[in-house]
């Protein structure tokens, strides 16, 4: 493995790019994300969105706030070369609802927001308490850890440049 | 931060290395050793340890408290006295003076000056309480990943010093480079083509 500092520079463009596929998949292939979740319900984007584009003199930051965000805004940043630095996305699973932000660059989680939990009636439920907290954490990480890996290979295969670029080129200049 | 705010943070980590049999007794032996000490009415100004998420102040990892299914749960303290400088600067310039005065000299040499700053600073750091702030660790010994429940890099960099040194084992963060080298289940020829990607042009 190369060094670390290293690889977290050179392989930003990696999570950016994961976030800008990602969008793309919300818009285009949600039955791709129901193999990761047979409970799976819907990934919806939330209420923000930052774009970074860096193919300008000075690098450009857009970000699109609010739950009425106009996304139309957002493909034209997509269209002037512009990719997902962070994105806020609400996950629905059976009857249940996460809400977080992913950002692109080092791929943690902020504003995770999980299903409601029943608090415990006494000292007994407590770890059953703590393992439903933490199954509920888990299920919103383990979305994204099994949406990244089908991502890395996908990006690193061949039907990258000959099949998935040019539909999500089509996406964003026919959106 | 804690796992039970209504908004969280999370950084995640995978855990490197074998962690020594028996495994609990391994884990609470680190967990005590490196336990925060409490540094109020002491000179010092700044504290690391470890201590337990329900009892953040008085930290007990007794009897496999910290221990639910295949997680420990703990948390990360960092305790750090916060002196203004204009505070420093007023005791600072009234114990000049008055050092001044006693030795009837209308200056002080280098050294003087130096050893006045740090008697304010030891003054003041035993009167100043300490300011805690707490982060919440979730390990998974099972899959050997780690969450981390803040974003900060001051905080994330403390908690990779204090989880090495206590545990002998190095947690290394999961970013795009290391999600896919380590998480993503790649054979050794997709990790070949992994160092060989560029950026992608969406737009021609």
């Amino acid at each position: 493995m190369i060094d670390v500092a290293i690889a977290y520079n050179r392989y930003k463009f990696l999570g950016e790019e994961f976030l800008t596929w990602l969008w793309y998949v919300i818009e285009n292939d949600q039955i791709l994300i129901k193999n990761f979740d047979r409970n799976f319900v819907g990934l919806e984007i939330g209420d923000r969105i930052v774009f970074e584009n860096r193919r300008k003199e000075s690098p450009e930051r857009i970000t699109i706030k609010g739950e009425e965000a106009g996304l139309e805004e957002g493909i034209l940043a997509l269209k002037n070369g512009a990719l997902v630095t962070e994105l806020n996305m609400i996950y629905r699973s059976a009857e249940l609802v996460w809400q977080f932000t992913l950002k692109g660059e080092s791929l943690n989680f902020s504003s995770l927001n999980i299903p409601k939990t029943d608090l415990p009636d006494s000292d007994e439920d407590i770890e059953g308490f703590v393992l439903e907290k933490l199954f509920l954490y888990d299920k919103s990480l383990q979305l994204v850890k099994n949406l990244f890996a089908h991502f890395v290979k996908l990006r690193i295969s061949n039907k990258w440049l000959n099949k998935e670029v040019s539909s999500i080129r089509k996406w964003i200049q026919s959106s | 931060m804690s796992i039970w705010s209504s908004k969280v943070s999370i950084t995640q980590y995978n855990v490197q290395g074998k962690i020594n049999s028996p495994i609990i007794e391994f884990i609470t032996s680190g967990l005590v050793s490196n336990t925060i000490a409490e540094i109020d009415q002491q000179v010092s100004d700044r504290a690391v340890g470890w201590t337990s998420v329900d009892k953040p102040f008085q930290p007990d990892f007794s009897g496999s408290s910290f221990v639910f299914g295949n997680y420990f749960v703990f948390a990360l303290r960092i305790d750090k006295k916060n002196i203004a400088a204009k505070i420093l600067k007023k005791h600072y310039t009234i114990e000049a003076a008055r050092r001044m005065l006693e030795s009837g000299r209308d200056y002080l040499s280098k050294t003087e000056k130096q050893l006045i700053k740090d008697h304010v600073l030891n003054t003041l750091s035993l009167r100043i309480p300490a300011t805690p702030n707490i982060y919440d660790i979730v390990w998974n010994y099972e899959e050997s990943s780690l969450w981390f429940f803040s974003n900060l890099k001051a905080a994330n960099e403390e908690l990779e010093t204090l989880f090495s040194n206590s545990f002998n084992l190095t947690i290394i963060r999961i970013f795009p480079y290391t999600a896919a080298d380590l998480s993503s289940n790649l054979v050794d020829s997709q990790r070949d083509d992994l160092q060989k990607i560029s950026p992608t042009q969406f737009v021609k």
